[in-house]
């Protein structure tokens, strides 16, 4: 199975290659109207078929990745980064601040993304917005868990001994020394939480918390599409195969990102 | 102790969460007694609506006065739905279809994920392993809104198996009941089947390298025996530490799932009480939902220590 090592990155990035080409060209408009043309099956005009206002849905998937790419961006760079400070402050210094740190965010964790959604919403109304804020709380525990975990067994190694007894100040030894050993696992789980953001935008845009029409996303797509299934398959497989591939893909990356920077799996 | 410990660690989460909620509810803006009433009301009687409700009182005296009638099991009325249908009522019907179909995908995916794993541990490396594995990993990408769209598709509307949706109440058609939920609970044991699966996997992988397993084997007790007496039981132990935020995550995944198949549940409740800002009705319903999954959690931190001794001495 080695040819197929990779498989889950090229896969992630033929999604990324499909949405990056939707910001220049579109072979159709994703949201003009065309109501004569109207639940057409896939065609050489149309590959993959239009849905129940004349509108291609090849462009719409194309276009339609975009919140779900931004909401797994947002995720990732926030979660990485409050979580990061976050657990390294927690597992770096220990003590009361540690009992602090963890016990917030356990209770941030035991938290669904789908409630803190719920709750966004509630604040700020439907939108990509509360969406971004919700994908995001849920990241930063996650991350900040697992760089204490590291930290926990890295602040007790030789080498940070040895750089305390030089006298190098905490902020140069977390930053420069101790944080890169990190890397490798933080790597790892931002492929995952990418996946798992994407497939939560997707699920909250189904619910209509997410971007408002007639702008697509792949969720949105999926709920206009569960009322003419029956009539218009096309317009339900696609943005779900979309989101799949793409969750798929990024998953599968994580896995083997893990195999290759973690010799116990070499 | 132990028990006393967890028993006010989740009394402090669900105060935790009501005092969020609530805190949250209050920031929003937008006049409940305006939006009970309409726009077009006259400044008396929406001083007499907020008097009624209690909104003319500060915070703190309207939390205190809200927990107190939760104790009492009275989460007041809801400010869109008709009058006379009180939270605790709706919340109640609600969790006649919601509980059933929770229960119902925790047994589908523990079906399924302890045999799976177990299988993919015992061929670790080999194709049975490969193959379980990519299924566990399509099962965590696929959506389940996808998945329970192309389902009623397929079973309900074109083979006709399962009713396509209008759950019937219980007591008028139990049967039917049952039968509108099969499909929900497959779709919403797919992810947590795979995820269950994996984590046995691991527990396993890790247990049949303990020194009791070689041990058991040296004394040449059948493979068998040392797999599933030994190992899985072991293994299970270590897999059930993760079972509480598994079923928060199931417990989330309602709220979709029951979009799909249009099922009067708790999830749907708490959805269309968000987008219709019903401030009270949102905060009941999240409360109970919190209530009954901390609930759960805390019983299986109770059977921790009875099935895993080990447990206790940290405590």
């Amino acid at each position: 199975m080695a040819g197929f090592r990779w498989g889950g990155g090229l896969l992630a990035g033929a999604m990324v290659l499909l949405t990056a080409v939707g910001l220049i060209y579109t072979p159709y408009s994703p949201t003009e109207i065309n109501i004569e043309r109207r639940l057409e099956a896939p065609s050489l005009e149309h590959p993959l078929g239009t849905d129940n206002y004349g509108r291609d849905i090849l462009s719409r998937v194309m276009v339609g990745g975009r919140p779900a790419f931004q909401a797994g961006l947002v995720a990732v760079a926030l979660g990485l980064t409050i979580g990061t400070l976050w657990g390294a402050a927690a597992g770096y210094y220990r003590g009361w601040l540690e009992e602090i740190l963890m016990r917030m965010a356990d209770g941030l964790y035991s938290l669904p993304s789908v409630l803190m959604a719920l709750l966004a919403v509630t604040l700020l109304g439907p939108g990509q917005g509360s969406i971004l804020v919700a994908v995001s709380l849920a990241n930063i525990p996650i991350f900040a868990r697992l760089v204490r975990s590291q930290f926990l067994s890295l602040r007790e190694r030789e080498f940070v001994m040895a750089l305390k007894s030089f006298g190098l100040p905490d902020s140069r030894i977390i930053f420069y020394h101790i944080l890169p050993n990190c890397l490798p696992t933080l790597l790892v789980q931002a492929s995952v939480s990418f996946a798992a953001a994407v497939l939560a935008e997707a699920s909250l845009s189904y619910l209509g918390l997410g971007t408002q029409p007639p702008h697509p996303s792949w969720g949105r797509m999926l709920k206009e599409a569960q009322g003419i299934a029956g009539l218009a398959p096309w317009a339900a497989i696609f943005p779900g195969l979309a989101i799949a591939l793409t969750v798929f893909g990024f998953n599968s990356l994580g896995d083997s990102l893990r195999d290759y920077l973690d010799p116990k799996y070499r | 102790m132990y028990w006393a410990k967890k028993l006010a660690s989740m009394l402090f989460t669900l105060l935790l969460v009501s005092v969020l909620t609530f805190l949250a509810l209050f920031l929003l803006p937008g006049d409940p007694a305006m939006l009970i009433l309409g726009t077009e009301a006259d400044a008396r009687s929406l001083e007499l609506v907020r008097n009624q409700l209690g909104l003319d009182q500060p915070i703190t005296t309207q939390y205190l006065n809200w927990l107190k009638g939760v104790l009492q099991g009275d989460f007041g009325e809801s400010y869109t739905f008709s009058r006379g249908y009180s939270i605790a009522k709706l919340v109640a019907c609600a969790l006649h279809v919601t509980i059933p179909l929770a229960a119902g995908a925790i047994v589908l995916s523990l079906a399924f994920a302890i045999p799976l794993g177990t299988l993919a541990a015992g061929r670790r490396g080999g194709t049975l392993d490969k193959i379980i594995l990519f299924f566990a990993q399509a099962g965590l990408s696929i959506p389940a809104f996808w998945l329970g769209i192309l389902a009623i598709q397929f079973f309900a509307v074109y083979l006709g198996w399962f009713p396509p949706g209008n759950m019937p109440r219980w007591a008028a058609d139990p049967l039917g009941a049952a039968a509108s939920l099969v499909l929900p609970a497959v779709v919403l044991a797919l992810p947590r089947t795979a995820v269950l699966t994996r984590i046995v996997r691991t527990a396993m992988l890790e247990t049949l390298q303990e020194d009791y397993i070689r041990t058991a084997r040296g004394k040449g007790v059948a493979e068998s025996t040392v797999i599933f007496k030994h190992g899985l039981s072991n293994a299970l132990i270590a897999t059930s530490t993760v079972a509480g935020i598994q079923l928060i995550q199931l417990v989330a995944g309602t709220v979709v799932v029951e979009q799909v198949f249009s099922l009067p549940g708790l999830g749907r409740l708490i959805l269309s009480a968000v987008l219709l800002r019903d401030l009270p009705l949102v905060q009941g319903a999240v409360f109970v939902g919190t209530a009954i999954v901390l609930t759960v959690n805390f019983l299986l931190d109770c059977l921790y220590p009875i099935l895993d001794p080990r447990i206790k001495e940290v405590w």
